[in-house]
């Protein structure tokens, strides 16, 4: 066993935190406060190689691992977690194609996304089905060489800035999950309806609408998989892409952890730093250890997709467990800035309202714990 | 056209440094490193110059441990072609630095040798003079900029070194003005802070960089002795400043200022 990263990790990791911390940073608070889309940020990002970071070679990309994602992804988000959200929805939209696509369907689908900025939207969640995500309603109903889709797609990142969707539906809501198909919507076809923005409370950088599918034709070469494929390809894109919402968790739940410290050290009561007492030690030390373990059981996941094991339990474990640790973190480090923490003139009131959506979004928390019970007991 | 730059592995100056109890050097434990900041500039220039030229090459030389890799893996990135590393076991002077630096320019014949101005590990600042005169080639130091580094108008300009017919012309900021220098080429040129803003390094540079060559030679290999003529005796820290003082009004300061500090 190997804890060491090579020096090209090193390397990758080193130039996403200075970007993080010279480019990101310096702007969160402004896109928070707005919740306009950073455009000019991730273009930045786009130019330095810092989106679409697993996409393989053969198709234009890095071909990076998943362990090299996750430490990228954990700088980003430690700049700001909407930024870095809305720059990893590509990684997740285009990972069907990835998954179950034909190569000339990754060739058509994927490859333009490493030429120029676009985005792309990973659309399961509806308003009926979230948690219930097989119990989703869109229908697909074939004709001639086109499908016909109708539905509702919702809180879908990037939706409103996006080129192309990967959008699920059934093709025959009796069948249950065996209905669902996965399919390949591309530009703004007639009947596609994009909501307003989302009013978020965190992360509100990242840009999350509502989509309509009102007859909307798709040709038949854009599905992926055959039909009733694409529950199994939506869960093996979640098992994939969980790693990289626990490096979200990991990234803020470490800066505020590191804004807790500094504060700690500077804020002075009963005469010294408040660094000294054992009640703020005992929280940065807790916050330290936990952000560790969840960071070790996200490299964890990551090495397994990357080994080409199953990852399903230890990347559900380390998305429960980072996204939770992050709100815990980060509800601390308002308690160590105590009414300081609560005012947006600092920086860790903002951290704390963006944890939340971790445990909420790619599987809430309990979602986790129900797969990871649904392992353990199984067979 | 052909340019060398110096990369130099530096400790990096935003941590708190400690001396060594005997005075030796400072406390390497748990220390970060990171390449001298004026010699990222240095590489920024050489390949602003080889991508204004369309043609070129830009080849970084470290002189340092087997560590110093890194930090040329880095300028690497940011699109250097190759690297030479001389290795050193020990700490050299600056002299030894710029003759061992001859030999390299000797083998390489670059049409423009750029080093930083000096490194901000021991900030002796002498390398790039010295190597000016143990090669005969002018030298032209502190190359700058002359107007804002933020402006649009500033960011469209023809930016740092040019070169044209044989010579490259530097600016220079002198007390209260610029001055302007052609030198004939093959030149050393030594850079200012403001002279542009290093690129980041991307991610493809980073995986295109562990390809690109890097050289290993040592001292005994150019015939260069780096035996130290300059020796350092002892580094300590700045005395520990005293707590500030608070005062009443605004009469207690001026009497405090005039009897105690002396300054009015």
């Amino acid at each position: 066993m190997n804890f060491e990263l090579t020096e090209e990790q090193i390397a990758l990791r080193d130039a996403a935190r200075k970007f993080a911390r010279e480019v990101i940073a310096p702007v969160a608070a402004k896109y928070d406060r707005t919740g306009e889309f950073p455009y000019e940020v991730i273009s930045k990002g786009f130019e330095l190689g810092l989106m679409n970071l697993t996409v393989p070679a053969e198709y234009g990309g890095l071909g990076l691992s998943k362990v090299d994602q996750v430490l990228v992804v954990e700088e980003l988000a430690a700049g700001c977690v909407g930024i870095a959200t809305s720059m990893g929805a590509n990684d997740l939209a285009l990972l069907p194609i990835l998954i179950g696509g034909t190569p000339e369907q990754k060739e058509r689908f994927v490859r333009p996304f490493t030429e120029k900025l676009r985005f792309a939207s990973f659309c399961l969640t509806e308003p009926g089905a979230g948690s219930d995500a097989a119990g989703l309603s869109t229908t697909a109903v074939r004709d001639g060489d086109h499908y016909v889709l109708n539905g509702t797609k919702m809180w879908i990142t990037n939706g409103g800035v996006a080129e192309q969707y990967t959008v699920f539906a059934t093709v025959d809501k009796a069948r249950g999950h065996k209905g669902i198909t996965c399919f390949v919507v591309e530009g703004r076809p007639e009947g596609l309806g994009v909501g307003k923005p989302e009013d978020k409370l965190g992360q509100r950088a990242s840009n999350t609408v509502q989509l309509t599918f009102d007859n909307v034709r798709v040709p038949v070469e854009n599905r992926i998989g055959e039909e009733g494929d694409g529950w199994r390809i939506a869960m093996a894109t979640l098992d994939q892409s969980r790693p990289m919402t626990a490096a979200f968790a990991v990234g803020v739940g470490r800066a505020a952890m590191e804004h807790a410290i500094a504060y700690a050290k500077e804020r002075k009561q009963f005469g010294q730093p408040i660094a000294n007492f054992q009640a703020i030690q005992f929280m940065l030390a807790d916050m330290a250890t936990e952000l560790h373990a969840a960071r070790l059981l996200t490299l964890e996941a990551a090495w397994l997709t990357d080994a080409g094991k199953r990852s399903t339990l230890v990347s559900s474990h380390a998305k429960r467990f980072a996204a939770d640790t992050a709100m815990k973190v980060c509800t601390d480090a308002v308690q160590i800035f105590g009414g300081y923490g609560y005012s947006k003139e600092y920086p860790v009131e903002k951290l704390f309202r963006d944890a939340k959506l971790i445990q909420i979004y790619e599987g809430t928390s309990q979602i986790q714990r129900l797969v990871i019970a649904r392992e353990l007991l199984r067979g | 056209m052909k340019i060398l730059c110096g990369v130099k592995r530096v400790e990096d100056p935003d941590q708190k440094i400690k001396v060594n109890p005997d005075g030796s050097w400072i406390a390497l434990d748990g220390i970060n490193y990171k390449p001298n900041p004026y010699d990222e500039i240095a590489v920024e220039e050489a390949l602003r110059l080889k991508e204004a030229h369309g043609s070129g090459e830009v080849v970084v030389v470290s002189i340092g441990g087997e560590e110093s890799v890194t930090e040329m893996r880095h300028a690497m990135a940011m699109g250097a072609d190759r690297g030479i590393l001389v290795k050193v076991s020990e700490r050299v002077d600056s002299d030894a630095a710029a003759r061992l630096l001859a030999k390299v320019v000797e083998r390489e014949k670059p049409d423009l040798v750029i080093l930083g101005r000096q490194a901000v590990d021991s900030d002796q600042g002498q390398t790039g003079q010295l190597l000016a005169e143990y090669l005969g080639w002018g030298q032209a130091t502190f190359a700058a900029k002359f107007e804002s580094l933020e402006s649009e108008e500033e960011k469209a300009k023809k930016p740092g070194l040019q070169v044209q017919d044989g010579k490259v012309r530097v600016i220079r900021e002198i007390d209260g003005g610029l001055e302007v220098l052609d030198v004939e080429l093959p030149a050393v040129v030594t850079t200012e802070l403001r002279l542009n803003h290093p690129r980041y390094a991307s991610l493809p540079g980073i995986m295109k960089a562990k390809k690109k060559p890097v050289e290993e030679l040592t001292p005994a290999d150019l015939g260069v002795d780096v035996t130290p003529k300059v020796k350092i005796r002892k580094l300590s820290s700045p005395p520990e400043r005293k707590a500030g003082i608070k005062v009443p009004d605004v009469a207690t300061l001026v009497e405090k200022l005039r009897n105690e500090a002396k300054v009015i």
